[in-house]
């Protein structure tokens, strides 16, 4: 009886496993055409960080403390500002960091006293030179507002 | 009668054109095959499949044609040089006499041979000497082992191939491919034959060394098997003969019980023939694929067991009842 039970049984199942790829012929395919069409990425994609901008103020919120700095275990951030007068708190002139030796690790957010630092969707990172990987958060945020 | 006609030029006209029609046919329906094969197999995973070359990739097998011409022929050191440039010819050869005796329609047979799927099956078996001369004559390991399989395949698989295809003749009483189609005007072999049907289609993968039955090619075990060494165009003759060899068994099965060019239950829907002929033979080509892309690789062993143990004993008793309801009625 096993015999006949197992080219029954056997036989059955190729036929389920057809079916399976007789359905998934007919799905949309989830290829993305990259060059062509570009994903929409989620918010929770960890990119580098970049610097967010408070609607109330219009601009960043970095007070060139320097905890990310020091917090930093790839030490890849520099921060540098200055204080337009003597009473007035620091404001960040320049932050650059090299992406290309960033471990993504997140400290420098979660350290963030002004919490303005967030992780970009920006997913395009290819460069010609390492220097490609240095940017300074400031210009690059000047530079999106424009 | 045949005297008279062989010395005809009409006789000769027929052959050579029919020979120059088969050629560009086997090269087309190899190109067509293997685009249809990479979508079917991208689509089947959620992919696309090939899309960069000409309209939804139709032209990328071209392309990838000519990239096979301009490539270098190597010939591995201590080869055995004779053999080793023969047998992607010879495994070529079998392939376009098959198309000499395909039942295209009523009119389109080149040859209407009384011996026609005798001689189809006994080239077909060419291939296999042509899998065996290459792999051997590689000097690789992995091309003998996948060339040895490849014969241990045939062997089993031929038997219960012919058995089921037997059966059928035995109902038609005739070798003949014209008179094997014309038996189905009303209804097809299929329907009369399940049994044989379903082991003849599970022959035909085994014997075209398709996916599940591609263990003389198992690239995760032997790289690429028999024509592991090959490169250029003498690869590009072992694969043109594989996807051509694909087309002749589904032709085959077509004609003997599909119906060949017939339509369904005697109604033509005043289609050509060669239409429905072609229709229901890329319609198994398709299936072929559809194996291909849904199940795993068979081991060694259960492709012997499943053959001598299943396959064998099966077609065999399929006959013999064929035999006595046959003598029965």
């Amino acid at each position: 009886m096993g015999y006949w039970k197992d080219i029954v049984v056997g036989g059955w199942s190729l036929i389920e496993g057809m079916k399976v790829t007789g359905r998934a012929l007919f799905k949309p395919v989830v290829t993305v055409q990259y060059p062509r069409k570009r994903l929409e990425m989620s918010p929770a994609y960890r990119g580098h960080i970049e610097l967010k901008i408070f609607p109330e103020t219009g601009t960043h919120g970095c007070i060139a403390c320097g905890t990310c700095q020091r917090v930093c275990p790839s030490g890849v951030i520099k921060v540098q500002g200055v204080k337009t007068h003597a009473r007035s708190g620091k404001v960040a002139t320049h932050y650059v960091i090299d992406y290309t030796r960033c471990s993504l690790c997140g400290l420098c957010v979660e350290s963030c006293p002004t919490q303005t630092l967030k992780f970009s969707t920006e997913y395009e990172l290819a460069g010609e030179s390492r220097w490609d990987g240095v940017m300074d958060l400031v210009e690059r945020m000047e530079d999106s507002r424009s | 009668m045949m005297e008279a006609a062989a010395t005809s030029g009409a006789y000769w006209l027929r052959l050579i054109v029919g020979l120059v029609i088969v050629l560009i046919f086997s090269q087309l329906n190899a190109l067509f095959l293997v685009w249809l094969e990479r979508k079917v197999a991208g689509h089947i995973q959620v992919r696309l499949g090939p899309m960069e070359v000409g309209p939804h990739g139709l032209l990328q097998t071209i392309v990838d044609g000519i990239k096979l011409v301009g490539k270098e022929l190597i010939t591995p050191a201590r080869a055995d040089r004779k053999l080793f440039v023969i047998a992607p010819v010879l495994v070529f050869m079998p392939v376009l006499v098959a198309f000499l005796v395909l039942p295209f329609g009523p009119k389109l047979i080149i040859r209407d041979m009384n011996v026609g799927l005798l001689l189809i099956f006994a080239f077909s078996t060419f291939s296999v000497l042509a899998i065996l001369v290459g792999g051997w004559a590689s000097n690789n390991k992995y091309a003998l082992l996948g060339a040895i399989r490849s014969v241990a395949q045939a062997v089993a698989y031929e038997i219960p191939l012919l058995l089921s295809v037997m059966s059928v003749v035995l109902m038609v009483n005739s070798f003949r491919f014209s008179e094997l189609v014309m038996a189905q005007q009303r209804v097809w072999f299929v329907f009369l034959q399940p049994v044989a049907a379903l082991i003849y289609f599970i022959c035909a993968t085994a014997e075209t060394n398709r996916a599940p039955f591609d263990i003389p090619e198992a690239e995760s075990e032997l790289v690429a098997g028999f024509h592991t060494e090959y490169s250029g165009m003498r690869f590009g003759l072992f694969f043109l003969a594989e996807y051509t060899n694909m087309f002749i068994v589904c032709a085959v099965a077509t004609s003997l019980f599909f119906g060949g060019w017939h339509g369904p239950f005697g109604f033509s829907f005043k289609i050509p023939g060669v239409v429905w002929f072609l229709a229901k033979t890329y319609v198994l080509l398709y299936v072929l694929m559809w194996f291909r892309w849904t199940f795993p690789r068979v081991r060694f062993d259960q492709l012997m067991n499943f053959s001598w143990k299943v396959l064998i004993p099966l077609s065999m008793l399929n006959l013999v009842i064929t035999a006595l309801v046959l003598k029965l009625i």
